[in-house]
């Protein structure tokens, strides 16, 4: 009986050791420094100035096709 | 696959009532850019062997291709109303989808081989995914470059629509049907399971499916640009 136990006891921790060595390397220690945010808005502020530039291209577009229709 | 006819039909049709001029459209696709791009780098993720935060690249290099494929639509759709009414200007809204398409094609193909470097262990690993979605870009490379050999303009642009017709199904052929038949790496192809089959969670389709709503209506957006440029260069030209 006691070796059952025992047997079962060394059983369910090596169960439990399975479960930890499932553990994927994330990025954690960047999101624990909080320095991910860095990123992040360093890519936002790039494509927020990409949608901008391509707002005012639209607006010079705009522009340049009132005149066009306008000498016609 | 129904999702970007669903979404390129409408967007091609609402063209003629000066819906390229509306700026709501615009911004609603920016909105959604950058939501995705935010939620994507920090949203929580599955933990998966091999991937780890690489599984975050579904949020930028899938919907390249889609945006590619929104895009080749709406040429398509204009090469077939083109060969029907022969309106000159449908001719021009096919070829500038096609120009932005390709575009977005090769960022999707630069996108994933830099991924595969990471997860399959080279850029080029010769896989059918890989193979025939270059072929498929060479496809419409074709397509660009027999445009160009035509001087005359109409014969020019019925050609090119034909041909445009013939193209679409043999790109939807290369990139979605054929890698689903062998063997491939990528994930979806060759009894290899998609993301979508256990990895997809809720969490990532909260993302993954506006991204793809998002960088399709900035290509469109980017096409329209373009094509506005080329018709009053038409104009000035005549």
């Amino acid at each position: 009986m006691k070796k059952f136990i025992v047997a079962l006891a060394l059983l369910f921790s090596s169960v439990q050791l399975f479960a930890q060595t499932d553990s994927v390397e994330m990025a954690d220690v960047l999101r624990s420094n909080g320095k991910i945010y860095v990123v992040v808005l360093c890519i936002v502020i790039i494509l927020a100035g990409l949608l901008f530039y391509l707002f005012s291209l639209d607006r010079r577009l705009k522009k340049i096709e009132k005149k066009s229709t306008g000498k016609n | 696959m129904c999702i970007f006819i669903v979404i390129s039909l409408p967007l091609a049709r609402l063209n003629m009532n000066g819906f390229m001029y509306k700026s709501w459209w615009k911004i609603l696709g920016s909105v959604i850019v950058i939501y995705t791009t935010v939620a994507g780098l920090l949203l929580g993720v599955p933990h998966l062997p091999i991937l780890n935060e690489t599984i975050r690249n579904l949020y930028f290099h899938v919907p390249m291709w889609f945006a590619m494929l929104t895009l080749f639509s709406i040429s398509v759709f204009y090469s077939i109303k083109h060969l029907l009414t022969g309106d000159q200007a449908d001719d021009l809204r096919a070829v500038e989808s096609v120009n932005v398409g390709v575009v977005f094609s090769l960022l999707g193909l630069v996108t994933g081989s830099l991924w595969a470097k990471y997860t399959w262990g080279q850029y080029w690993s010769f896989d059918v995914k890989q193979n025939f979605t270059a072929v498929a870009i060479l496809l419409y490379f074709a397509y660009l470059i027999l445009r160009n050999a035509i001087d005359e303009e109409q014969k020019r642009a019925k050609i090119s629509a034909i041909y445009n017709i013939f193209a679409f199904p043999m790109m939807i052929v290369l990139i979605l049907v054929l890698p689903r038949l062998s063997d491939s790496l990528h994930p979806g192809n060759g009894g290899n399971p998609g993301f979508n089959k256990y990895d997809l969670d809720e969490r990532m389709r909260m993302v993954l499916y506006p991204a793809f709503i998002g960088w399709s209506i900035i290509g469109y957006w980017i096409y329209t640009i373009r094509f506005r440029i080329r018709s009053i260069e038409n104009q000035q030209n005549s």
